[in-house]
């Protein structure tokens, strides 16, 4: 790690903090929508219309985080970002393809023929499940280095089913806060099962990261670190039950009107997510390429990152403002999508 | 990059083609009907004529269609930097990074925000902040396009940098965004997208006229589209013959494809048509006009014409970029006729004829050919360098195996030929769907932000 009072030590970790965001907010934002995608399948016609219609506003503006994660890899790290996207090339293709089909058949459902409707809903549905699927393989193999063992591959593809049972988790939760009626109930009994999925997928990818990976053994299992880090688990599980609590309490809370604590389900799988986040970043820092290559290493020229850090610290607070004013604008049950 | 895999090579830049191919066809019409549908909403502002607002209900889905696939395609394109060209960002990342990262910071989010409220706002915000919306997408895509041309253009006529290391840093970004050839490229994407949308609107409205509907937003899209056309078409004309003879001082060979002259000489003839042979460097049936090309490029009948074999081992093919050149030409003095027989005609007699409306029809597409057409000169042109002089494209290609590369290529060339495919006849459909119901407001549920009451329709699941 280079001196950090010089701009070539501290710019790559502000650059690191700005790509993790950009990552961390496109997985819970996108992440909603994209299982809302995953759920239509399981929707009947009308609670299909309806639950594109509460992600309809928003979809566009949540992938532009993607793009933003990517961006900063792209052009803060450029030297690692040939390195990952070729060692993630066929995953890469493979969620390009989801997010494509899924983007384009959100617009050709309402604007082509009846006849063709059905298959821009599968269309719509298989993109969801492929992009989740393949970023959480992505994830996977990220975490082991890259190194494309048999068991490695499972443990990505693991990974990959317990990421798109976390973004089901959040689009059920999403329901909830922006639909009501049947809809909303079955978005409870959604939300349930993928709770489960969910805390699985979590559980085994706590276990197996540090088996597989040594150097991240060592930093979880070590005197004092193991102390310091033990709430991030602990709030997990405490996050967990909360969720589950509310959600086995929402339907009697429907038979009473009582919509109060239609957010919570949504507001604990967000906090999930965080920590969940936090913790494989704790994991795999410094490296953005594990054990090659560091960020420091993988870093833009400094007069470069200057003029990039400008730009963020002037516009992103802006692209913020502006994302906040449009979930306000489109605020409380999707109903309100009636233009009149 | 150690290993090169020629068949990689290919794979990658046939890849990378058809992506940036079937990605720029919809930003261009973001771009132009974004500030179309400002224009329809302006004269609706000023006039209260109800038409307006129906032609913009109508091409405001068109709208949300094509910037949604321009998107995804786009998403698409920054991958690829990575998957398929790493010797791009490890060798110009310095330059290019800023200039991509502004463009996702000032542009992405500006638009992709404002197109919820532009789309489906129009009920739960004031007109004012409705239209300011439409005008923040709209500023949006030109902002996106100041970017990715500043860039494009940098990588045709780098400058403002220095080599250290085998890596580019930047020594003037100003001399970077502002590029020798920047400002001839970015005015003729502009107009082109200008252009691309005037022809398209015109060629639907033109289309939903021949099936017998005549009401009056229909008339008014379709002047507006002929009115646009008219008036932009000599302007790329001139603006087009600036940027080449820009590409001349800075892109001799490039020029030299162009104009299918393979020895260097004075009083150069303009090759109407020829086969360029590549493996004999000489063309085959040629039919040209001896001492024009001198003269439009150099404006002396006696001047000196560099010819592509002056520049051995550092020129584009030429065959590619001779024939992408002509159509591209061809297509904008088609356009130039059409365009001005159209406005005549329409002030003459008020409605267009049946042969026009039939023209119209075909030229419908005529903008995105033209369009891809001179990206290829320009791109194809720039061979067999990335970045001119700088980087050359076999050594930023991906060492990945040729068949992964392969497979992708066969997916993505599917992928879009769907697409293109569903895009047209969604366009098409829509467009009848508009003129056979009395209430065009029905025909889409959530896209549309004037619809009146939606009791009928399945998005509201209170009902």
């Amino acid at each position: 790690m280079p001196e950090l009072a010089n701009p070539t030590g501290w710019l790559p970790l502000i650059f690191m903090v700005v790509m993790g965001l950009g990552v961390l907010v496109y997985v819970v934002l996108d992440g909603y929508d994209l299982g809302v995608g995953i759920l239509i399948s399981l929707a009947s016609e009308a609670e299909k219309d309806a639950m594109i219609a509460s992600i309809g506003p928003f979809w566009d503006a949540n992938e532009t985080w993607l793009v933003l994660g990517i961006g900063v890899l792209l052009t803060a790290f450029p030297l690692a970002h040939g390195i990952v996207m070729g060692a993630l090339y066929l995953p890469v293709a493979a969620m390009l393809l989801g997010l494509i089909l899924r983007g384009v058949a959100f617009d050709f459902r309402f604007k082509a023929q009846d006849s063709h409707k059905p298959w821009w809903n599968r269309s719509f549905c298989a993109g969801s499940l492929l992009a989740a699927l393949a970023q959480g393989y992505m994830l996977g193999l990220l975490v082991v280095g890259f190194e494309r063992s048999a068991r490695n591959m499972l443990f990505a593809a693991c990974i990959g089913l317990g990421l798109a049972a976390g973004y089901c988790l959040l689009g059920a939760g999403w329901l909830l806060m922006k639909c009501d009626g049947d809809l909303q109930r079955r978005a409870v009994v959604w939300g349930r099962q993928a709770l489960w999925l969910t805390a699985l997928g979590i559980v085994g990818v706590s276990v197996a990261t540090p088996l597989l990976n040594r150097q991240i053994f060592d930093k979880w299992f070590a005197v004092p670190n193991i102390f310091l880090l033990a709430p991030i688990p602990a709030l997990t599980l405490i996050l967990f039950i909360f969720a589950g609590v509310a959600l086995r309490s929402l339907p009697s809370r429907f038979d009473r009107q009582s919509h109060g604590w239609d957010w919570v389900p949504f507001a604990a799988t967000v906090a999930i997510f965080i920590l969940a986040f936090h913790g494989l970043a704790y994991s795999l820092f410094p490296w953005i390429v594990p054990q090659r290559m560091d960020i420091w290493q993988a870093a833009a020229a400094p007069e470069s990152l200057i003029l990039i850090l400008a730009g963020v610290i002037v516009v992103l607070p802006v692209n913020i403002a502006y994302t906040i004013f449009s979930y306000w604008v489109f605020r409380g049950k999707s109903r309100n999508l009636d233009y009149g | 990059m150690s290993a090169i895999v020629p068949d990689a090579l290919i794979a990658s830049r046939i890849q990378f083609a058809a992506n940036i191919t079937f990605h720029i066809l919809f930003p261009a019409v973001s771009i132009g009907l974004a500030w179309m549908l400002m224009y329809f909403k302006f004269k609706f502002d000023r006039s209260t004529d109800a038409a307006w607002m129906d032609a913009y209900r109508f091409w405001v889905k068109v709208f949300a269609l094509s910037f949604a696939i321009g998107v995804v395609s786009g998403v698409t394109m920054s991958f690829q930097f990575g998957t398929n060209w790493p010797g791009y960002m490890q060798t110009v990342g310095n330059i290019a990074g800023p200039l991509l990262a502004y463009e996702v910071l000032t542009a992405f989010f500006l638009e992709a925000s404002f197109l919820g409220i532009m789309l489906f706002g129009a009920g739960r915000v004031s007109k004012r902040v409705h239209t300011l919306a439409t005008f923040l997408v709209a500023l949006g895509t030109t902002i996106s396009a100041f970017w990715i041309l500043a860039l494009s253009s940098w990588m045709q006529t780098p400058v403002g940098f220095e080599m250290r290391g085998g890596r580019a840093h930047a020594i003037s970004w100003p001399a970077i965004l502002f590029s020798p050839s920047f400002p001839y490229r970015f005015t003729h994407m502009l107009l082109a997208a200008g252009l691309t949308t005037a022809f398209l609107v015109a060629g639907v409205s033109a289309w939903r006229w021949r099936l017998g509907d005549r009401r009056d937003d229909v008339r008014a899209a379709l002047r507006s589209a002929v009115q646009l056309a008219a008036l932009l078409i000599p302007l790329q004309i001139v603006v087009g013959d600036l940027h080449g003879l820009n590409t001349l001082d800075h892109q001799p060979a490039k020029v030299a494809a162009i104009e299918g002259l393979w020895e260097t000489q004075r009083h150069a003839p303009a090759i109407l048509f020829a086969l360029p042979d590549e493996a004999a460097q000489t063309n085959r049936y040629e039919i040209s006009i001896p001492g024009l090309a001198s003269f439009y490029l150099k404006h002396s009948f006696n001047a000196e014409i560099h010819g592509v074999k002056e520049f051995p081992g550092a020129h584009p093919p030429v065959a590619p970029v001779f024939w992408a050149f002509r159509i591209m030409v061809g297509v904008g003095l088609l356009m130039l006729v059409v365009a001005w027989t159209a406005l005549w005609q329409l002030r003459r007699r008020g409605e267009p004829g049946s042969l026009l409306c039939r023209v119209l029809v075909l030229m419908t597409f005529s903008g995105w050919l033209a369009l891809a057409a001179g990206w290829y000169v320009t791109e194809i042109g720039r061979q067999p360098w990335l970045v001119y002089g700088v980087l050359r494209t076999a050594n930023a290609v991906t060492d990945a195996p040729a068949g992964r590369v392969g497979l992708t290529l066969v997916m993505y060339l599917l992928l879009y030929a769907v697409l293109l495919v569903a895009f047209v006849s969604a366009l098409f459909h829509m467009a009848r769907k508009a003129g056979t119901s009395p209430q065009a407001t029905t025909m889409n549920a959530v896209a549309d932000p004037f619809r009146g009451d939606d009791k009928q329709s399945g998005v509201d699941n209170h009902a």
